[in-house]
């Protein structure tokens, strides 16, 4: 990888960004509104939950996370994506640039987004009196995991993309929502019918929020969680980078890559 | 003119069962101009796709600086660059955003002193605020062509660089082009459909029909294997199916 090169690449995001204010809004917006929905409707159920604020920590905490997760693989997807419909891929793939420097800067724009959500969410979710800090050191590891999968996912959408062209353009949005029923966002695992909860499973996402639910419920932090989710994700981003680089090589064997700039 | 720059063996590309580029070979020395031409689906943009390593050949080799481009992408592409009037820069962003990123991306030092010489010579200074997107295609060539030279290339791959210009910043474009050659000795493969371009800016030509290359020479020699005074009765002539030479078919 070259870092002169992924720095050019963030650049040219960093232009795009500072420059649209539909963008930045887009970035503050859904979260916001995401956060807005889960926190009154978890006031509201807490009528129901006399002294029992959990419903309150339980949701707003997984919205927050949720968009972590969501932020890292939709900023991967519409990174390329932007250079996909700006037809800037050829004059990319033309340059000294590697698939891993391309996906390098993706990430790490999709990190900063995450950072500056997980900020904006924070501050504002003391609205409804919730305190992330409260998850103390897991925090770090939990928050980590999030975004190594939404680059996983991200890695994957962009694959099929690029393989299978703007006929694959809507997985970008729809890939989160379709692990998001069975990765526990909202509700334990134990809520799945039990057909479902080996799918389940197999989500690094679902440690990620059971272990958030059981700091939050005030019982000491399972490091068991941490460390599936740790194999899970080292294992999906191998196979996402595996299956990348397959899509890249056919797109190459097809002439692909040349069709997303003409 | 020496050492060969691009030395294509015997290749092939196929796309489903239908074949693009027939087992073509070819060399192109230092400080060649070479206009690769030939009529639509010619394969003349495949040829230089895969010069690229947009697209891998079927069979067959194509080496550039000595090195596979299959193998050696990064550090070959390193020192080439590409503009074609069919491929625009990022639209959304302004001239100066396109040309740092894309010094960047080629690891150009002192990349401001390069772009303002570069602009000048192309007469392009005044539009480094103006939104590439919002460009005529005069300036939107030149703009490419100040990004294709952004790292002093080595080889430099122009796909019809005059195409849709009016006559006087077509003839700016040749010049540019020459004088690129001429100062930095650098090699160029070109497209194109304008006989005249190749005509005045071409040192050697290769003609390509059906995937196949036809013929090849410096202009004149063209013309005289086959009888036309000029290329574009050449042109017609290969494009008609008169592939092969009048004097090769005695």
């Amino acid at each position: 990888m070259s870092f002169t090169v992924i720095r050019a690449l963030v650049l040219r995001y960093w232009f795009l960004y500072s420059r649209s204010t539909f963008r930045v809004l887009d970035l503050f917006y859904w979260p916001m509104m995401d956060l807005f929905v889960w926190g009154f409707l978890s006031m509201y159920l807490m009528r129901f939950q006399h002294g029992v604020p959990t419903y309150v920590t339980f949701l707003i905490g997984a919205i927050i996370f949720w968009n972590v997760l969501y932020r890292a693989q939709q900023a991967v997807t519409v990174s390329f994506l932007d250079d996909v419909w700006s037809r800037n891929l050829l004059n990319i793939f033309v340059a000294p640039v590697r698939p891993s420097d391309f996906i390098a800067a993706t990430y790490l724009v999709g990190l900063i987004q995450c950072v500056i959500v997980v900020i904006v969410m924070t501050l504002s979710a003391h609205a409804y009196s919730f305190d992330l800090f409260k998850l103390g050191a897991a925090l770090m590891p939990l928050f980590a995991n999030l975004v190594f999968m939404g680059w996983s996912l991200g890695m994957m959408t962009m694959a099929m993309i690029l393989r299978y062209g703007e006929m694959a353009e809507p997985l970008a949005w729809a890939v989160p929502y379709i692990l998001q029923p069975i990765s526990a966002v909202f509700y334990p695992i134990d809520v799945l019918p039990a057909w479902l909860q080996p799918l389940a499973y197999a989500s690094p996402a679902t440690y990620v929020f059971e272990g958030m639910r059981q700091i939050l419920r005030g019982e000491p932090f399972d490091s068991k969680y941490l460390l599936l989710a740790v194999v899970l994700n080292v294992a999906y981003m191998g196979l996402a980078a595996l299956i990348f680089r397959r899509m890249f090589n056919e797109a190459r064997q097809q002439g692909l890559l040349s069709k997303f700039g003409t | 003119m020496s050492d060969p720059i691009v030395e294509v063996k015997n290749l092939r590309k196929e796309f489903n069962g239908s074949v693009a580029i027939d087992d073509i070979s070819f060399v192109v020395k230092r400080g060649e101009i070479v206009g690769l031409l030939g009529p639509n689906g010619a394969g003349k943009t495949t040829a230089i796709q895969v010069l690229l390593g947009l697209i891998t050949a079927t069979s067959g080799s194509a080496r550039i600086f000595g090195l596979d481009i299959n193998h050696h992408r990064v550090p070959i592409l390193q020192r080439c660059n590409f503009s074609s009037a069919y491929v625009n820069l990022p639209h959304n962003l302004k001239v100066w955003e396109n040309l740092a990123v894309f010094a960047g991306l080629y690891g150009v030092k002192d990349y401001r002193g390069k772009v303002a010489e570069l602009e000048e010579m192309l007469e392009i200074s005044h539009l480094n605020d103006k939104k590439t997107g919002k460009l005529s295609s005069g300036e939107s060539t030149r703009v490419n062509l100040c990004k294709a030279l952004l790292n002093n290339p080595e080889l430099l791959l122009l796909d019809e660089p005059t195409a849709s210009l009016d006559p006087d910043i077509a003839d700016k474009v040749r010049k540019v082009v020459r004088r690129i050659q001429k100062e930095q000795n650098t090699t160029i493969i070109y497209t194109s459909h304008n006989m005249r371009d190749v005509q005045e800016v071409c040192d050697r030509v290769l003609f390509m029909y059906k995937g196949r290359i036809r013929t090849e020479g410096t202009p004149q020699e063209v013309m005289n294997q086959y009888h036309q005074d000029n290329l574009e009765d050449v042109f017609i002539t290969i494009a008609r199916g008169g592939a092969v030479a009048p004097e090769e078919r005695l």
